[in-house]
């Protein structure tokens, strides 16, 4: 055990030093990027990315992957938006959205975990199957982008929370909530499911349950990424969070947690997503070539992934 | 061994009555949707796709979690490169194969040593392949659509080469029977399901498991290359995120042909029934006067119901 929890700690280390780089190298390039204003504007903008990261890390720690948070991001931000527009677009009404959106984050994640912990599907065809439902249960709510939410949301977004700005909370309470779990033995049980299956059925843990509280968890935490991307844009997209479920595996292995399952934690998984957000931030003060940029992007992914991988590996 | 054949039958009788069924409720809900030239349109839309899972379907076999995700980006290169070789003229047409074919599989080899040698993840491999490709693309098309499919390519794919059914239908055809020799009447196809099935017993028998599985991404990519010029030759021009919809779906085609994920079992003669069930239910779909987000829903409720009949795990034991 503490073989492994070795291996975890250096992947985490590795990641850190590659952000630590990063920062120097953005600061280099972006004369104002440690004024407050700018770090803010960027936590702002990495934002969604760190809190699905956070999700699928769960996922992933149990054994299995999830491809449907985007298509969740999605499904939660058009019902969120309707349901604010229904009720008014009061304050009360913003907050029941809110509400009404996470419980649409967290069941559609408890829908994934019950089908594949449940019924034994495969993961990765099951969530792209459910991802495809959820995309089109939000076009059925909302087929078109529009509607906006009303302005105290945005405003509260982008401003403060007793002084403190709204986005510092959000990460304050996500890291919060990462590191009530981490300290629960819920953790260290779904590790066991990630890393032996077999056995850790053998020892007597109730494996339905934890998969599909991690699935629960996905959900919930994509639920949030949406409730923030609306603060952004300010209105509704059933088209939103396209490309998060991607970004999101490589920001969690990245962080250092292997895909096999049984290894890794959330922390780890910010700073990956953190390191894929400030990559193409680097890459876009560097004032490369417009069509080179996605290609130097690419190439740095795929090197770090592989870095990743190769330092940690026995 | 029986158990084997019994597992391998199955996907294929369900397929065939998936098939069936669907070719039914759409002949009930639209009248001539089950015509003789629209089955065979069907059957060059599922080619298409069937042609791109026959990659998908090696490597998934090859186990250690093989999966290739890059397979669409390798498609909308090969279609590029083909566009750009071909250009409108007939005479490119070889060398537009050559040229995609030779790319994909050199891009599938890099995939391969990164699982093999590297140990990298197949998933995380070819996520991040995929970005580089799609990134090399903006490169080379600056972003415009560029190159046009010669108009043989187009008839190959859409015109009767013989009695109303277009080249590519026989080309899969050839493929399929191919694919069925390879993987059940030699040794390199037995080596593949050794491999998938438990790579320390096949290792221990003297099968070289890891230049074995590099070659098994080379042809997910040279077969990915392949889909290239065909979906060009379908679409008539190419844009650099052509692919990008054939990259769940070659998977799904393989699971619902009856493949397991995990590796080491399954055909591809179940991956090619796979693929055309899949694109009778898109259509079936389709003629249902239904709004899209309808169509969607009943889509990905009737994969996971696709599934239940035999894409499960196996239990856990104590």
């Amino acid at each position: 055990m503490s073989g492994l929890g070795k291996l975890g700690g250096r992947a985490w280390l590795v990641t850190a030093a590659a952000l630590l780089v990063l920062l120097m190298v953005n600061a280099v390039l972006q004369p104002n990027f440690l004024e407050p204003s700018v770090i803010q504007s960027n936590l702002t903008t990495f934002l969604p990315l760190v809190l699905v990261a956070i999700g699928q890390t769960y996922v992933i720690l149990g054994g299995d992957i999830d491809l449907s948070v985007g298509a969740i991001v999605a499904l939660v931000n058009v019902v969120t938006v309707t349901v604010i527009a229904a009720l008014g677009g009061e304050g009360t009404a913003v907050i029941v959205g809110l509400l009404v959106g996470m419980g649409v984050g967290a069941g559609s994640g408890l829908v994934n975990g019950l089908i594949i912990a449940g019924l034994r599907f495969q993961p990765i065809v099951t969530t792209f199957a459910t991802s495809i439902v959820f995309s089109g249960l939000a076009l059925w709510v909302l087929p078109q982008a529009g509607m906006p939410v009303p302005e105290p949301y945005w405003r509260t977004y982008a401003g403060t929370i007793l002084g403190v700005p709204t986005v510092y909370v959000i990460y304050l309470l996500a890291f919060l909530l990462a590191a009530f779990l981490a300290a629960r033995p819920f953790m260290i049980r779904l590790k066991a499911v990630g890393g032996l299956r077999t056995a850790a059925f053998q020892t007597g843990l109730d494996l339905g349950r934890l998969r599909v509280s991690a699935f629960a968890l996905s959900g919930l935490y994509a639920a949030f990424a949406s409730l923030c991307l609306t603060g952004e844009t300010a209105s509704g997209d059933p088209l939103m969070g396209q490309t998060l479920a991607m970004s999101a595996i490589s920001a969690v292995v990245l962080g250092g947690t292997a895909l096999a399952g049984g290894v890794g934690g959330a922390l780890g998984s910010v700073l990956g997503a953190w390191v894929v957000g400030m990559i193409g931030s680097v890459i876009f003060f560097a004032g490369l070539p417009f069509e080179y940029q996605t290609l130097v992007q690419g190439l740095i992914i795929l090197a770090a992934l592989a870095g990743g991988v190769l330092v940690t590996r026995r | 061994m029986n158990r084997f054949a019994d597992h391998a039958k199955n996907p294929l009788l369900i397929s065939s009555i998936a098939i069936l069924a669907l070719l039914v409720i759409g002949e009930l809900v639209s009248p001539g949707f089950a015509r003789g030239d629209q089955i065979v349109r069907l059957l060059t839309v599922s080619a298409i796709l069937g042609i791109a899972a026959a990659g998908q379907n090696l490597v998934i076999l090859g186990g250690r979690e093989g999966i290739d995700l890059s397979i669409g980006a390798v498609i909308s290169l090969g279609a590029v490169i083909a566009g750009n070789v071909m250009n409108g003229s007939n005479a490119a047409i070889p060398l537009a194969f050559a040229a995609a074919c030779c790319a994909g599989f050199l891009i599938g080899v890099v995939n391969g040593l990164g699982v093999t040698y590297l140990r990298i993840p197949p998933l995380v491999m070819t996520l991040g392949m995929m970005g580089v490709i799609q990134g090399g693309l903006v490169v080379l098309s600056r972003g415009v659509p560029s190159g046009n499919a010669a108009p043989a390519l187009m008839a190959f794919v859409s015109r009767s080469a013989f009695l109303g059914i277009p080249g590519i239908l026989f080309v899969w055809a050839a493929i399929i029977a191919l694919m069925a020799l390879v993987l059940k009447r030699t040794r390199f196809g037995w080596s593949i399901y050794a491999i998938g099935s438990n790579e320390n017993a096949a290792v221990l028998t003297g099968l070289p498991a890891r230049r074995i599985r590099v070659l098994l991404y080379g042809l997910a990519g040279l077969f990915g290359g392949f889909t290239g010029v065909c979906v060009i030759g379908y679409t008539g021009n190419s844009f650099i995120s052509v692919g990008d919809q054939y990259v769940l779906p070659s998977v799904i085609a393989v699971v619902i042909g009856g493949t397991s994920l995990s590796g080491g079992a399954g055909s591809y003669t179940g991956t090619a029934l796979g693929a055309i069930a899949l694109i009778l239910l898109q259509s079936v779909l389709t003629t249902l006067n239904l709004e899209f987000w309808g169509r969607q829903v009943i889509f990905g409720v009737t994969l996971l119901l696709l599934m239940l009949l035999y894409g499960r795990q196996a239990r856990l034991r104590v």
